[in-house]
């Protein structure tokens, strides 16, 4: 089984030199680009491996590429922004490969800023990744040193800049217009669209902002073609993706598998089952902005096509796995929280709406919920659901909640008839047992 | 007022991006990094290099969860609250911080050795659950391994 992302990466944590890279053919695909594949090839190229966006959108990253206006006419400069702010909760597959690799990211921003025919490009790096921001600057260091940043590429005249920019932790910073606000230094609230960033991004330029991991599978695709990076994958999507899980399993981790694999083999294959003791209930395929599966999904191919709508969507394919000593209304009262925490608030239902939803939650854990308060959930569900807020965050908060309130409806109405939760009423007695 | 280094390190900052304003964030962080926190004088200074004005810069700092506008202790301890830590059991991380620091969520150790904070998901899930201080990151924190943790901030 290939990893091309991840097969080099130490496993003792420790981070890949300049010189390592290059040794396994790293930065060698330039030459290709000096050698004669244009811009509009690279895109079509890149197009024909069915590459999609990693970061949970899903969108085609060769599509994406097509909607940038190219030419001696098109607006300069042009931008390319890696997404590195990872902060969905669960996820952690873009840290990995920024610590394990720093230099597949810059090559992977060179070929994607020659595609658009970018000549600047930052990534965009949540501030709490100290040690990504430590490997990415050296990464950065060496390559300009090396000539591969800011210098003409042989044969080309493309040149590229590209800059690391910290951020300060904020999860909307994901949203690809608030990060474009962030950029430019403004409140990180979201921007209407359209206009799209493919047009009207980064200071009014054409911009494409992707994820941190599609960009690693860029310099793969220019190396092996698109029908290798097909053939990785066991689904119409092509390639490989980076799995993760967390929660009471035996072996919480990631393995960068065919794009494909289905839930039950991470959680079962790789992770080794669920912890002693503990029973599965359900999973957050990839990020809390998912909706549960159940035991019945599991055998469903995790890709961008597969999990049918009703059911939900992959995001990230880090999974969170719901235990049955875990509270199910707890563990979605964690959820909301965070999403009323970071909502930027700049349009109100999300604003007003998530707190109002983490009150009603909380009045369900401390024993004071009614019938009444389920139907109040379920109006939330619907009214913060996609086309009545400005952006994805409140929808996104929407799915996990909607979906417990189907799979794990008893264990609410558990809740209203007990007064309370069951699950802290057995801690507590156990407290006492010991 | 800026110091030459913090004047030296504003201009190295503003060189990334076409306009001075994209530099706010990098400018806060800066700062903060030698001040410890973001006070008002400090937000007129760092609007006036950029030359926008203080409610801009104000913007930007009341919206990140790393930028300090109240004084905060030597160190900072940021406990991971998100999902996957939760199931792993950061409450009783947070409460023996608590018992041991005299400092609960939001405040600092009486000694100003520790302000103690939530956090967003770290990104360590596997390794769940986590805590963060200064810019060091800790995996598997159990309540008995916060001592020795804490041990080396004094």
């Amino acid at each position: 089984m290939e990893r091309p992302l991840t097969q080099h990466i130490h496993p003792d944590g420790t981070t890949r030199t300049l010189r390592e890279y290059v040794k396994t053919g790293g930065y060698r695909c330039l030459q290709r680009l000096s050698s004669g594949l244009a811009p509009k090839d690279l895109q079509r190229l890149v197009t024909d491996a069915g590459l999609r966006g990693r970061g949970g959108g899903g969108f085609l990253t060769g599509t994406k590429w097509s909607f940038v206006p190219m030419g001696a006419d098109a607006p300069k400069p042009k931008y390319i922004v890696a997404n590195g702010d990872e902060m969905e909760p669960g996820t952690f597959k873009d840290r990995v490969l920024m610590e394990g690799d720093p230099h597949g990211l810059v090559e992977g921003m060179i070929l994607a800023g020659y595609a658009i025919d970018a000549e600047v490009g930052y990534i965009f790096l949540r501030g709490e990744y100290h040690l990504s921001a430590q490997r990415l600057t050296e990464a950065i260091a060496e390559a300009y040193a090396a000539g591969y940043l800011g210098k003409p590429l042989p044969g080309t005249g493309f040149r590229f800049d590209l800059h690391l920019h910290a951020s300060a932790g904020r999860y909307i910073c994901g949203e690809e217009t608030a990060l474009i606000n962030a950029l430019e230094g403004k409140r990180a609230v979201p921007r209407a669209k359209p206009p799209f960033p493919q047009t009207v991004g980064l200071w009014g330029k054409p911009t494409v902002v992707q994820n941190v991991e599609t960009l690693y599978n860029v310099p793969h695709i220019v190396n092996q073609g698109s029908d290798w990076y097909h053939r990785l994958s066991r689904t119409q999507d092509g390639g490989t993706k980076i799995y993760g899980i967390s929660g009471r399993v035996v072996n919480p981790g990631w393995w960068e598998l065919p794009l494909g694999t289905t839930a039950r083999e991470v959680l079962e294959r790789y992770a080794g089952g669920m912890a002693d003791g503990v029973r599965f209930r359900g999973l957050l395929p990839g990020g809390i902005s998912t909706a549960f599966m159940t035991e019945e999904h599991l055998d469903l191919p995790l890709d961008f096509s597969s999990i049918p709508p009703e059911v939900g969507r992959l995001g990230t394919a880090t999974m969170i796995v719901l235990d049955d000593h875990t509270c199910p209304v707890g563990f979605v009262l964690n959820l909301e929280k965070f999403f009323a925490r970071e909502s930027c608030g700049w349009c109100t239902p999300c604003r007003e709406g998530l707190p109002w939803v983490v009150r009603i939650l909380m009045s369900f854990e401390e024993g004071r919920a009614t019938k009444d308060d389920l139907s109040l959930l379920e109006m939330h569900a619907k009214w913060l659901a996609p086309g009545h807020t400005f952006c994805g965050l409140a929808p996104g908060a929407m799915a996990p909640l909607q979906s417990a309130l189907k799979y794990f409806h008893d264990d609410f109405e558990q809740h209203i008839s007990t007064h309370g939760c069951p699950w802290s009423k057995k801690s507590s007695q156990q407290r006492i047992l010991v | 007022m800026l110091s030459d280094t913090e004047r030296r390190e504003l201009e190295d900052a503003v060189k990334h991006y076409p306009d001075k304003r994209g530099a706010t964030i990098d400018a806060l962080l800066t700062i903060q990094r030698r001040r410890g926190w973001i006070s008002d004088d400090t937000l007129l200074e760092i609007a006036q290099f950029l030359e926008i004005t203080v409610e801009d810069v104000d913007s930007v700092a009341t919206f990140y969860n790393l930028i300090f506008r109240k004084p905060v202790g030597r160190h900072v301890a940021f406990v991971c609250d998100s999902i996957s830590c939760w199931i792993k059991g950061c409450e009783q991380v947070q409460e023996q911080i608590n018992t041991l620091y005299n400092a609960d969520l939001g405040q600092t150790s009486p000694d100003g050795r520790l302000t103690v904070l939530p956090i967003a998901c770290l990104g360590q899930c596997e390794r769940a659950p986590a805590l963060m201080i200064d810019q060091d990151v800790y995996g598997d924190v159990t309540p008995e391994k916060i001592e020795q943790i804490v041990e080396k901030y004094k």
